[in-house]
């Protein structure tokens, strides 16, 4: 099937070329570079927060609402204040004339409801592991010991954990408000008309299970003061946008306050927050004039970090006999938690306009509605909206596949916009300016050997095999290089999405680059390296990357949807095309030409058609020196630019599972998993390649292993690993991963961004895979995670418990 | 979590092991690898007054063959346990489980005896403990006792080790020829327990079992002997392919959830649990008999 690879599409994967140099040999974009930034990361010799130590450093330790929802009637902290060790006990009523509300900065409707959110609850808890008390003290231990001598009384009021039942008129309110946060409504095409008389129509309803993040590197905040201005050490993805939020919630002004990511352990949109800790930490070093700092552990962090997912999803899709899709309706219940955070509210949004997937249709409608609950605030998890969205269109494509009797293969390419009809404009208003789906899709078929193991599914179930196999596909794309301002300005988002890069030229060659993306594991530092050494003919050595302190890259957006390379990436070009226009204007001065006449290559400058050339190293120590400059020239080469895209970016890609189920036990078993995605032009193809890794496996994660739950009661019961199970290396399978490259027409890379898209793509493919594996049973679901026992349940009645000689090996 | 404060003594003798237990009486806990202890001071479920690090006592670890048993030191570690020629020569189910344990990071530091003594019953080697009729070596100030494995485990996590005694070794009786063994483990992830675990040891003469011990792992409080399937399967005949032989294995693994009280927990509900003890005992038995 290679052969209808179009011209000018090229598949490939990692090879030993890719290794010497990019595309036209010996250019950095495109090497498959090892990151510059991994020795020190996985040596652990840099600094991570909880790794700073400062003279008189205090320790914070909060105490937490054991509650989903109860009142609190008294507050004695006279015992915990005669603890060994500890110097200072707060409670909510504290810092309740100074302490604000935690910002949301996405408003999506009119009708919208941002309850007060005090960092520390004063009268009311409204979730399990709410901060109602902290204690500072001389060392972490004593602080948390301390802990134990804090008396509170609760009066209990009822919790709510389901949306569902929290939309009762009876149900205990979270807010005196009600429950209701927003509804938010979007519509495109005559919907009724799309599902009038539709010759076929499947109705689904899925759960997007609520998950917890588990980055790497726990929250960590230390925060100190000389009295007048402040510095915050957080592990954080958004030191830029944490400034500007700590700035409007605690009073200090801006100029005043300085915020540091160091390096970052992992985030995955989890430290894409203004937390309660990083403004409390700050008001405790206000109150008492010595720095502290606060790490959570684990299990505090299960229940405190903001959770992901959490949505109820009512799709229907209408459809012609021939598979035509006619119109898909959704109705969805996000749950927003106790509060709304920074962008707790809009996380739905960004997946609205993605339920059409990669497909042509006639009408879209889309109710969104956001359910207050006693549980902890969800927020953007890796994705964000976008795997909501996907699962569910992918879902509902195999099971409309199912319904027609079609291979699900044949549906899609009966409904995806053909690779010709680019760009388009998807019934959701989005223009997909490229893409080429039959490519991705004939090479992963090609890859999985998909006829081969349908025939093997076929053999399995004639054979009535105790081990069926299943098949699953996703077809998915995404829009993400957050993004235009324009648009978020449209979708009420507080912020724009522009990216600032400043490129500076030392007296030696050397090149510094400040960008305003905040790196926290992707590799920015050698991506950026690359993209710089190309642009200005310097060696890759010869870059450094500077990032994350609002002191040194004063101007940023920060890190989350899969924005960095598309919208960073492509600022630090534009800066280094200004700082080489300058050295060009240097360089013909030097040679006595005219800039006119002057061409540059390869870190040279050279008078077209004579020996003549300067290396810009030549040129920036010139310019150092200043001797000798054009008239009126001012003696840097130093630039900066700030780009705001006109367009989302869309990568696309194609992934493929085959899943081993086990009738008897319910256990399943990836057995080979194909991903072929197109993110565009590359930059790094190790980088990319470990980005697909490791989203493929939180994709799985959600389909085969994590999910939050609480009690009737509110109390979260997945507070430890043991409990919450993460997947290692020994429980996933190993990829079969390849790429086609239709570059982005929207931006000068030609890049797409690929940070999220194994988590988009694989959750869905892995849960069609089981279905398809069970349909024969009259199977038509099995919620997530699914695990053996939902997989034996889901079998029912329809359980085999004929003899094996074993189960999956 | 961070633990509370606690008073921390490494030993490096037995007899200065029990002294210090002697000492200081209930506020003590032995420390012998910590890979269940530690996290449970982390989470505060546990409150020892003083930790007896038993890490630096040479003379409990290590593996004997001692004739008619093998003894295997209690802090002998899961990973040397595993890569001991005697155990996995004269004690292959012991190797087979243990090489299941967690994790190598957890098998290079938990140990044997810490594992058997801490007696959580979804734990993996408790059950291959009470297949094996395994014999639990304790001594206190008083002397030396031994404890046969069906004494041991009394409920959860609660053994017969009285206040002031101190696991030493465990004796592995060595079952001969014959034997065929196998572990057969149930759970979600790697690292995680198991959700139900079968510990099975069969003796065929004949093509015909003549003997079987079967234990279940994480089907009760403690583990479980599954003595209604070890008198079932006597006599089947596991050869040919399936059929009436086939079916003596299936029908007397069916008796293996008889006399259990499987917990509900977030990975299983207990009629799930029942289950999966029928099914996995069936292919545990099918595999020792192989």
């Amino acid at each position: 099937m290679t052969e209808q690879l179009d011209a000018g599409v090229v598949a490939r994967q990692i090879k030993e070329s890719d290794l010497l140099g990019g595309p036209g040999g010996g250019n950095e974009v495109g090497r498959a570079r090892r990151r510059k930034e991994d020795a020190r990361l996985v040596t652990g010799r840099t600094q991570w927060t909880d790794n700073i130590q400062l003279p008189g450093l205090l320790h914070v330790a909060f105490l937490r609402s054991p509650m989903a929802h109860a009142r609190i009637t008294r507050v004695d902290t006279s015992v915990a204040r005669t603890q060994p060790g500890v110097v200072a006990v707060f409670s909510g009523a504290d810092f309740a004339a100074e302490q604000g509300s935690l910002p949301c900065a996405w408003p999506v409707s009119e009708d919208i409801v941002i309850p007060d959110h005090p960092p520390m609850a004063v009268t009311e808890v409204r979730y399990a592991g709410e901060a109602v008390a902290c204690v500072v003290a001389t060392d972490r231990y004593k602080a948390a010991d301390a802990l134990d001598a804090i008396e509170i009384d609760y009066e209990p009021l009822d919790a709510v954990t389901d949306m569902t039942a929290a939309l009762e008129d009876d149900s205990p309110k979270v807010h005196e408000s009600g429950n209701k946060a927003f509804t938010w409504t979007f519509a495109q095409g005559d919907i009724d008309a799309a599902f009038r008389d539709a010759p076929v129509r499947v109705d689904r309803t899925y759960v997007q299970q609520r998950l917890i993040p588990s980055a790497m590197e726990p929250r960590a905040v230390v925060a100190q003061t000389d009295g007048d201005s402040f510095t915050l050490h957080s592990a954080t993805q958004i030191p830029h946008i944490l400034r500007v939020m700590l700035a409007l919630t605690t009073g200090i002004p801006e100029h005043k306050l300085r915020v540091i990511a160091p390096d970052v352990g992992g985030g995955f949109g989890s430290k894409l927050q203004v937390t309660a800790e990083e403004v409390l930490c700050l008001l405790i070093t206000r109150r008492l004039g010595k720095p502290v700092k606060w790490t959570e552990s684990r299990s505090e962090g299960n229940l405190t970090v903001h959770h992901g997912r959490d949505q109820l999803q009512r799709i229907s899709v209408a459809a012609d006999a021939d598979g035509r899709v006619r119109g898909v309706k959704v109705d969805l219940l996000a749950d927003m938690g106790a509060y709304l955070m920074l962008v707790t509210p809009g996380v739905p949004l960004l997946g609205a306009f993605m339920y059409s997937g990669i497909y042509k249709m006639d009408a879209y409608d889309f109710t969104c509605t956001g359910v207050f609950t006693t549980k902890m605030p969800t927020d953007a998890y890796r994705g964000a909206g976008r795997p909501e969205a996907t699962f569910a269109i992918e879902r509902i494509m195999d099971e409309l596949a199912a319904e027609l009797g079609m291979d699900p293969i044949e549906l899609r390419r009966r409904n995806w916009i053909g690779h010709t009809e680019f760009p388009y404009t998807t019934i959701c208003g989005l223009t997909y300016d490229s893409g080429n789906y039959e490519a991705a899709t004939d090479r992963a078929l090609a890859l999985f050997g998909y006829d081969k193991l349908r025939a093997e599914q076929a053999d399995r179930r004639e054979r009535d095999d105790p081990v069926q196999l299943g098949i699953g596909v996703s077809t998915y794309t995404e829009m993400c290089g957050l993004a235009p301002s324009r648009v978020l300005g449209s979708l009420s988002y507080g912020a724009g999405g522009w990216e600032h890069a400043s490129v500076r030229v030392l007296p030696t060659g050397k090149v510094e680059v400040v960008t305003g993306t905040s790196p926290h594991g992707q590799g920015h530092e050698t991506a950026w390296s690359q993209i710089v050494a190309d642009a200005l003919g310097v060696p890759f050595e010869d870059v450094a990357v500077i990032h994350g302190d609002t002191s040194s890259s004063h101007k940023g957006m920060d890190t989350y949807g899969s924005r960095s390379l598309v919208v960073g990436g492509v600022a630090v070009v534009q800066a280094c095309e200004k700082v080489k226009e300058k050295a060009k204007q240097v360089a013909a001065h030097l040679m006595e030409a005219s800039p006119d006449d002057v061409e540059f290559s390869r870190g040279e400058f050279r008078v077209r058609g004579t020996g003549t050339s300067r290396t810009i190293q030549e040129v920036a120590l010139a310019t150092f020196a200043a001797h000798d400059l054009p008239d009126g020239f001012e003696p840097r080469l130093d630039a900066d630019a700030t780009f705001d895209p006109d367009n989302f970016s869309f990568p696309h890609g194609t992934h493929l599972c085959a899943v081993e189920v086990d009738t008897e036990t319910g256990a399943t078993r990836i057995r080979s998993y194909v991903a072929v995605d197109d993110v565009g032009n590359v930059v790094n193809p190790l980088i990319v390649e470990g980005q697909v890794h490791g989203g493929i496996a939180q994709g799985i994660a959600q389909a085969l292993f994590e999910e939050a739950v609480h009690d009737a009661d509110g109390n979260l019961l997945t507070t430890t690993m043991a409990d919450y199970l993460l997947p290692s290396a020994a429980d996933l399978p190993a990829y079969t991963t390849d790429r086609t490259e239709t570059p982005a027409t929207t931006n000068p890379l030609g890049v797409k961004g690929v940070g999220e898209a194994g988590t988009i793509a694989s959750t869905p493919a892995v849960v069609n895979a089981i279905v398809d594996a069970l349909r024969p049973y009259g199977v038509r679901d099995v919620p997530m995670p699914c695990t053996p026992e939902r997989v034996w349940r889901a079998l029912g009645p329809a359980r085999t418990t004929k003899s094996t000689d074993g189960g999956l090996s | 979590m961070i633990p509370a404060s606690f008073d921390y003594v490494r030993v490096s003798s037995l007899d200065e092991a029990l002294e210090t237990l002697r000492e200081q009486g209930e506020e003590a806990k032995v420390l012998a690898g910590g890979q269940s202890l530690l996290p449970l001071l982390r989470l505060r479920l546990a409150y020892p007054g003083t930790l007896v690090d038993l890490g630096r006592v040479e003379e409990l670890r290590g593996v004997a063959d001692r004739g008619d048993h093998v003894l295997i030191g209690a802090m002998t570690t899961h990973y040397d346990v595993v890569a001991s020629p005697v155990v996995r020569e004269h004690c292959p189910l012991v190797a087979l489980a243990t090489a299941t344990v967690a994790d190598p990071a957890v098998r290079h530091r938990g140990t044997f005896g810490g594992s058997l003594a801490h007696a959580d019953p979804a734990g993996d080697l408790p059950a291959v403990a009470l297949a094996l009729d395994m014999e639990f070596v304790v001594r206190s100030a008083a002397g030396e006792r031994v404890i046969p494995a069906a004494d041991f485990f009394l409920d959860y996590l609660e053994t017969a080790l009285a206040p002031g005694e101190i696991l030493t070794g465990v004796r592995v009786p060595k079952l001969g020829p014959g034997w065929g063994f196998h572990y057969e483990k149930f759970h979600r992830t790697a690292q995680a327990w198991a959700i139900v675990g079968v510990a099975a040891a069969v003796r065929r003469s004949g093509g015909v079992v003549e003997e079987a011990r079967v234990a279940l792992t994480n089907m009760g409080p403690t583990p479980v002997r599954a003595t209604a399937v070890e008198q079932a399967v006597r006599g089947a005949e596991p050869g040919g392919n399936g059929g009436a032989a086939g079916g003596a294995l299936r029908a007397a693994a069916e008796r293996a959830d008889e006399d259990t009280d499987p917990p509900a927990d977030l990975h299983a509900r207990p009629d799930y649990r029942r289950h999966l003890a029928r099914v996995l005992t069936h292919r545990a038995l099918l595999a020792a008999a192989g």
